[in-house]
């Protein structure tokens, strides 16, 4: 309330709280703002009775109680929702339109044979749906039933399971719990009722967050207080906004507003505090992190995407033959009957039911277009999606079992999250890289420092390693040529302690004190002990110190000031403590610092700072930020090392080290008394430019700085990077580098990975001119937007000259742009154009992107190209990437899993994407594409014979077989060997699929699955049923077909066609895959096996169930010679063709794959010289990575040589 | 670890994981099976394997192809086509008139034997042009009635030849309404010719799916008769002239088992057979031919099976060669980096 506010200043001299520090994040004075006026009305109608749920008036069963389902289903919507789902799928439905025909008299064959099979592939798909539907529900109920202390009467707290809460519940929750729904916080162990959230859960940020309750509620620190204890919560209705709340708390008669400070978030912990007290506001399905969650966007594959368009293709083949076949047979039908002569009388015409009736042949045409579409149906694969889907299973656990993706350290194994994307891994075209976690590790080591213009720290870096690769020099061990004597020394030991590699003998072990700016060096080593918001953690048994920091960078500064002698091991809420060497009388002491107030970092700060009161009253102001805010800052008199401080931090971001400027200044107690006065008006004023009037108050105060120095940390490259980048850009991946970091940075990490290269043409766009630099001073918004734009175009025009000029000069271009230009390089009217700069650059380097920007980019890359495209991240940031990307891939590291959560396959490090895309995803994809062809093809083979058969029969629509071998076809006889295709088949094994990298291009250019192999694969099936029931046919027709003498009926013609079929589909299978395992024989040759068992057990079976099958194998089939000489002789004939294409292809034309095959064929593999050959394939020169390093070195040699 | 987060609908990820790493490690356990290392055979389509197996089919095939022909070759086939000759000339300008009139359709062929036929001797109606594999005949029939006496009323299939007056019909249905009823009476030299019909249908068919009480009732009692007429006092099992009818043919040309001739007949024979020309297929154009045959191992005389295994043996024996020149006179490139699409496509790989 207001009048509290006044209060506030005179009570803060005696007691400072910390809430009060935080200047930017945390809490001003709660006031009533205008949302609180709409309290009662439409979205703001949400009543609470805090702590008396049995009051009358507590009509708290219209909320919903606390149990939270992420179940797709429930036991009694399980059934009519996934048959929902399944009928969605065209063929599906296509399938039970089918079946629900068959009851009728169109079927051409008995209902029980055409529901069977599809009851069979529907109801495995719903057992694979309720299996991980189940899954889900064992979460859930894990998740419910955890407890929490909950109010039950009389200052008396219970523990309960979180499902039972509801509305109006006071909850204690301890630390490191998590809140079980949606609370308004009352009190906390601290006394101002301040407690730390983390909120990684929800935006996967992993800063804390200061969460504050009213001042009315804050002494309610006891349970016994909770006796009696009685508010009343007016609010507004459930939504998914996470960051607004408007409410007003009614207690003993007064109102006090809350917002969204007082809301604890289900699924957010309580951090750093002991316990804090709360009220339930929202249940379950009400709070705010169930309303935010959408499902993840369902992503389908290219392939299957183009397997719809094949299976529309089909629909339109059964389509058209059910018309030619109606046609012909309306013709006939009519013509059975004409003038009163019956022609065919044997079917008596003049009385026949009207799906035969001469007389009105048209609708028994139409009926017969019924009969016709159902019996063609055969020629849509009815387990073509159950079998795919069992295939992706397989496949998904395979890459999870794959021991080359396991990362020993962290144990953790590749998880593919979804599986319906594997064959997309096969055909990534571009890859968008976050850095930050990704190719680094996010593992920060302080590693250098310059302190009053002498540069500190002698540890070398992977960039620095990398680069020293790169100019082909030994290892440039040293910047500081003044101390050349130290850098022969080697190195002691590995650095033991995490996040601190810093090694200068001048200054470690208290030895700074001899140097000749040691006060400038002890402020600067303070500076970094005290500037920060970290919060140490004391092992009680060890007394060793561990700290939580914000961010990594945060905590490597904490722990190199503490390495260096200044300890900081405690904080208060008003103060932190410090061990440190007095510079006058060499002894460790103990200082405090009376913090007064934190000026917190932000992306557009870009620095943060401190007010401190030293012991002896001194007031400064601390403050690190970066080196483009921090030198403008600075007073004239502090600019004293500026110079060779700049030389420095340039040479660290040359390294590939991220730099901060550190500086103070010393308030006098007046101008703090100013400063402090105005940032508590600000923060306490209530009109919407309060942000802005902060800031002004804080950049007013934050100048006149005096330079300290600059710290350097290293931002680790993972292991394997470069390695798995040059062989990723050996098989033609293009990878972009997408990072939020700035440029000078993300073009080191794009040198040390080989991104770049120093032959490269670099391409830079950004708007650091000074004509826009002036622009922004003047602020005049439209104006800068306008010009910067023109700048952005005009760049990108130019660069596209440049490289159209080069043409097809092997002078590779790279293209950095930072985030201000990207901004409008992504507008609808440039985008294009930069699209098709990007493209035509080998490396791309985003710099300073936003996570939006990231997203909307990955969007540009997708939709511009029509390519796959790969996402690749760790944090939250990248979660719109990851999702927006054809596959999204998290890196499971230390970072929260938000970024896992949202991706569709997680590994550990970014070196296991080689293996994931080379291997796995190579071989889903040839494994899925083929298996799709060589489904087809059997359905076409099988289904043509049938229409074949047809036109023998006038279009009767009689089929060729008996009903339960059509309608087991699919499911027993051809089924499992695709599938073991689809699991198993490897065209060259793992070691040849990395030896030659460029065999990837083969899922990237789609050529296994392009419409000419497609169509090839269905052009073998239709000649296949060709083959086979012309062979049939002549061979059987009209004579004996035993010694006895006994002529081919129907089921003769059909049970040897059949064989036939079975044989070839079989065996094109055996021709077409290269990897025999006993598995594949075991289905292959089980295949044709289990169709002799089944006809012969089939055929034993009671006449009325076989009828005309009836023990037509071994009575008819088997005893005959003919049978078997006809089925050799068809099979033969039928492969025949096949067998040709495929011994000229492989011999003459081969692929690539079968290149390598021939290598192995041939045991050349270890011939360097021939693999080199081979591997050399391509027209378009590797463009980034090592190896092309490697050429381009080669060129300029020749160049110069030639020269 | 999180719990129900607001991705958590899409996999059950964190508690789980974490619980397990704290007991044992997920480490995935080696096995050739799980690394995808199982022991394969990886054939390649190499020369010697493509020549061998053009080699091996026409080494299995031109043997069979000549065994076939010489089996073919041995069957004597006499094939008599008298439906039009069996029409009197006079007649002949409205066959179907005269066929279903009731003028007598007597009538008397000379059969020459042009080779020692020897015994048994089958003895095949041929039909041509008659769809006894149209949807409609095909499923005309009561199954369940020709097996068994109590099952008589089972009759829904067979409409329009499903009852008279009330009173079902055995056998019901289409095809046996419609019933073959040519007759042949042969002799031989003036000797008559005994044709055993007996041991013509499926053992199977005899036994199991007509039965040994069913008969024959109101078969042909309808206002139009079909074709042939059936012994009221004959078991159905017995009446295999409708049981080899009733077995339905694949093809619209398609022969059906008359009858077996169980002597010799030698070559210069003249036979005499004496046909009622009763069956109409004059009214959808259909051919009728009287056969006799002897058969071999692969049953009628059928030369396509013989000639088609000699062609294909042949071409693969030609293919033999061709590969193997092929193969000698233009040794591969080893990948001929045109052929690559990416490389074809020019920019197609940017």
């Amino acid at each position: 309330m207001a009048g509290n506010g006044t209060k506030r200043p005179r009570k803060r001299r005696r007691r400072i709280q910390l809430s009060k520090l935080y200047t930017l994040t945390c809490t001003h004075q709660a006031c009533f703002k205008q949302d609180h006026s709409q309290i009662g009305g439409p979205g703001y109608s949400r009543v609470v009775f805090c702590n008396e749920p049995d009051s009358p008036d507590a009509d708290s069963s219209n909320y919903s109680d606390n149990y939270v389902r992420t179940t797709k289903y429930t036991l009694t919507t399980f059934l009519p929702k996934s048959l929902f789902e399944q009928f969605r799928r065209v063929a599906n439905f296509y399938f039970l339109v089918t079946g629900i025909l068959s009851f009728t008299p169109l079927a051409p064959y008995t209902a029980s044979s055409a529901i069977v099979p599809l009851l069979f592939v529907i109801g495995a798909t719903m057992v694979k749906e309720a299996v991980e539907d189940w899954r889900r529900k064992k979460q859930d109920i894990e998740v419910n039933n955890r407890r929490v202390k909950v109010h039950r009467g009389d200052g008396n707290f219970d523990s309960k399971e979180w499902k039972t809460l509801s509305v109006g519940d006071i909850v204690r929750v301890e630390k490191n719990e998590f809140f079980p729904a949606d609370l308004v916080l009352l009190s906390s162990s601290y006394e101002d009722a301040i407690c730390y959230v983390e909120t990684m859960n929800l935006d996967g940020e992993t800063n804390l967050k200061v969460k504050q309750g009213l001042e009315v509620t804050s002494s309610l620190r006891e349970d016994i207080n909770f006796k009696g204890f009685e508010a009343f919560v007016k609010c507004e209705d459930p939504n998914a906004n996470l960051y607004s709340f408007v409410g007003t708390m009614e207690l003993k008669g007064a109102k006090y507003p809350l917002s969204p400070q007082q809301l604890l978030l289900r699924d957010s912990k309580l951090r750093n505090t002991e316990f804090i007290f709360g009220a339930v506001i929202f249940t379950g399905h009400d709070t705010k992190v169930i309303q935010n969650s959408t499902d993840p966007p369902s992503k389908r594959s290219m392939i299957e995407k183009k397997m719809d368009k094949i299976i529309y293709l089909m629909f339109f083949m059964v389509v058209l033959m059910s018309f030619i076949g109606s046609v012909i047979f309306g013709v006939t039908t009519r013509d059975d009957f004409k003038d009163g002569v019956m022609r065919r009388w044997y079917l008596k015409p003049d009385s026949s039911s009207v799906f035969f009736d001469p007389k009105r042949a048209h609708v028994a045409a139409i009926y017969h277009f019924l009969t016709a579409a159902m019996l063609y149906s055969y020629f849509i694969p009815i387990s073509l999606y159950v079998s795919i889907e069992i295939v992706k299973v397989l496949q998904s656990i395979f890459i999870n079992q794959d021991i080359h993706m396991y990362y020993e350290e962290a144990d953790k194994p590749a998880r593919a999250r979804t599986s319906n994307l594997n064959e997309e891994l096969g055909q990534v075209d571009t890859i968008l890289s976050d850095k930050t976690g990704t190719l680094t590790c996010n593992s920060m080591e302080f590693i250098k420092c310059s302190v009053a213009g002498t540069a500190y720290g002698r540890g070398i870096t992977e960039v620095e390693m990398a680069m020293g690769r790169r100019k082909g020099s030994p290892l440039v061990l040293q910047s500081n040529e003044d101390d050349v004597e130290y850098s022969k020394e080697p190195f002691a030991e590995e650095p033991t302690v995490k996040g601190f590699n810093f090694r200068d003998e001048r200054i470690m072990n208290g030895n700074w004190v001899t140097e000749p700016h040691a006060d400038v060096i002890q402020k600067f080593f303070r500076l970094l002990a005290v500037c920060h918001t970290v919060i140490p953690e004391v092992d009680e048994d060890t007394e060793k110190i561990s700290y939580e920091a914000e961010s990594p960078d945060e905590a490597a500064f904490v722990i190199a000031a503490r390495e260096l002698g200044f300890e900081f091991y405690n904080r208060t809420q008003t103060t932190i403590s410090v061990r440190e060497l007095d510079l006058v009388t060499g002894k460790r002491v103990e200082r405090l610092y009376k913090v007064l107030n934190v000026l917190e970092f932000n992306s557009t700060r870009k620095r943060m700072s401190v007010i401190v009161e030293e012991e002896d009253g001194k007031l400064l102001l601390l403050c690190k930020g970066a080196d483009n805010v921090m030198f403008e800052r600075l007073s004239k008199n502090g600019r004293e090392f500026e110079e060779e401080t700049k030389d420095h931090v340039n040479e660290y971001a040359d390294a590939g080290l991220r730099t901060l400027i550190l500086a103070y200044r010393e308030l006098d107690e007046k101008e703090y008394k100013v400063f402090n006065e105005r940032i508590s008006e600000a923060k306490s004023s209530v009109s919407a430019d309060r942000e802005s009037r902060i800031e002004e108050v804080t950049e007013k105060v934050e100048k006149d700085l005096i330079l300290l120095g600059a710290t350097a940390v290293e931002d680790k490259l993972q292991n394997g990077v470069p390695d798995c980048i040059d062989k990723l850009a050996q098989a033609g991946i293009k990878i972009w580098v997408l990072t939020g970091d700035k440029m000078e940075t993300a073009i080191n990490i794009g040198f040390a990975c080989s991104l770049l290269r120093q032959d490269m043409k670099q391409i830079i766009i950004n708007l650091e001119t000074p004509e826009i630099h002036s622009l922004e001073k003047t602020g005049e918004k439209d104006a800068i937007a306008k010009a910067s734009k023109e700048s952005v175009l005009l760049q990108i025009i130019n660069g596209k000259a440049q490289l159209k000029y080069s043409g097809g000069n092997s002078n590779a271009f790279a293209l950095i742009i930072d985030g201000k230009s990207l901004a409008y390089a992504l507008d609808d009217d440039v985008k294009h154009i930069f699209l098709e700069l990007a493209v035509g650059c080998a490396s791309v380097i985003c710099c300073r992107s936003s996570p939006k920007q990231k997203a909307l980019v990955t969007r540009l890359v997708k939709s511009g190209n029509g390519k796959t495209t790969l996402a690749i991240g760790d944090g939250a940031n990248d979660v719109g990437m990851l999702q927006e990307a054809d596959i999204g891939v998290g890196i499971s590291g230390v970072e929260g899993m938000q970024a896992v959560m949202s991706s569709d396959i997680a590994i550990a490090q970014f070196r296991y994407l080689e293996r994931l895309l080379l291997v796995h995803g190579h071989w889903c994809y040839r494994r899925i594409s083929t298996m799709v062809c060589y489904f087809f093809y059997k359905n076409i083979t099988f289904g043509f014979t049938l229409f074949l058969y047809e036109a023998y029969t006038t279009f009767s629509a009689t089929p060729a077989y008996n009903d339960w071998f059509l309608s087991l076809y699919n499911v027993f006889f051809s089924s499992l060997p695709v599938i073991a295709l689809g699991v198993f088949d490897q065209d060259v094994s793992a070691r040849y699929c990395l030896k030659f990298p460029l065999l990837y291009q083969e899922g990237v250019q789609n050529v296994l699955f392009s419409w000419r192999r497609i169509l090839g694969w269905m052009f073998n099936g239709f000649y296949s049923a060709l083959i086979i029931f012309f062979l049939c046919k002549i061979s059987l027709e009209p004579q004996a077909f035993n010694h006895q003498g006994k002529t081919p009926g129907r089921e003769i013609l059909g049970g040897t066609m059949y064989t036939c079929i079975v044989w070839v589909v079989n065996l094109q299978m055996a021709l077409a895959i290269s990897y025999f395992t006993l598995i594949q024989h075991i289905v292959i040759w089980g295949s044709i096996i289990v169709w002799y068992l089944f006809i012969t057990v089939y055929g034993e079976l009671p006449a009325i169930i076989s009828t005309g099958a009836y023990r037509v194998f071994v009575e008819a089939l088997a005893p005959s010679l003919s049978y078997w000489v006809i089925t050799l002789f068809v099979v033969a004939s039928t492969l025949m063709p096949y067998f040709i294409y495929s011994a000229v292809q492989m011999r003459f034309f081969p692929m690539y794959h079968g290149m390598i095959q021939w290598l192995r064929y041939e045991g050349q593999c270890n011939d360097p010289e021939y693999c080199d050959m081979v591997r050399q394939r391509s027209i378009r020169p590797t463009t980034v990575g090592f190896t092309a390093r490697l050429e381009a070195k080669k060129r300029s040699v020749r160049r110069s040589e030639s020269a | 670890m999180p719990s129900n987060t607001a991705s958590s609908s899409s996999a059950p990820a964190g508690s789980a994981d974490s619980s397990a790493s704290r007991t044992k490690s997920k480490r995935p356990k080696y096995s050739k099976f799980t690394q995808q290392e199982l022991p394969a055979c990886k054939p390649i389509l190499t020369p010697g394997w493509v020549i061998l197996t053009f080699l091996v089919i026409s080494v299995i095939f031109i043997p069979l192809g000549v065994v076939s022909l010489f089996a073919s070759q041995d069957v004597v086939e006499i094939v008599d086509r008298y439906d039009n000759d069996c029409v009197p000339t006079p007649a002949r300008a409205n066959k179907v008139a005269y066929i279903q009139g009731v003028s007598d359709k007597s009538c008397n062929r000379t059969l020459v034997v042009p080779k020692k036929m020897k015994q048994p001797i089958y003895v095949y109606y041929q039909l041509e042009n008659f769809y006894q594999n149209h949807r409609r005949y095909v499923k005309s029939r009561s199954d369940s009635q020709l097996r068994s006496v109590k099952d008589e009323n089972q009759i829904d299939a067979c409409k329009p030849e499903d009852d008279v007056n009330g009173r079902p019909i055995v056998p019901c249905g289409l095809i046996a309404w419609s019933l073959f009823n040519d007759t042949y009476t042969l002799s031989k030299n003036n000797q008559p010719l005994t044709v055993n019909k007996r041991g013509i249908a499926w053992k199977s068919d005899r036994e199991h799916k007509f039965g040994k009480n069913v008969f024959p009732k109101n078969f042909q009692e309808g206002n139009i008769t079909g074709g042939g007429r059936l012994d009221a006092n004959k078991s159905l099992s017995e009446q295999e002239d409708l049981i080899v009818w009733m077995r339905t043919a694949a093809l619209p040309t398609f022969r059906k088992l008359y009858g077996k001739i169980e002597s010799d007949l030698e070559k210069g024979d003249t036979i005499h057979v004496t046909l009622l020309n009763n069956y109409n297929t004059y009214s959808f154009d259909g051919k009728k031919k009287l056969v006799l045959s002897t058969t071999s191992w692969l049953g009628g005389k059928n030369d396509f099976l013989g000639i088609a295994y000699l062609t294909v043996g042949g071409i693969c024996f030609f293919l033999a060669l061709v590969f193997t020149i092929m193969y000698l006179v233009k040794p591969r490139r080893l990948g001929d980096p045109t052929y690559l699409s990416w490389n074809r496509v020019p920019g197609g790989g940017r």
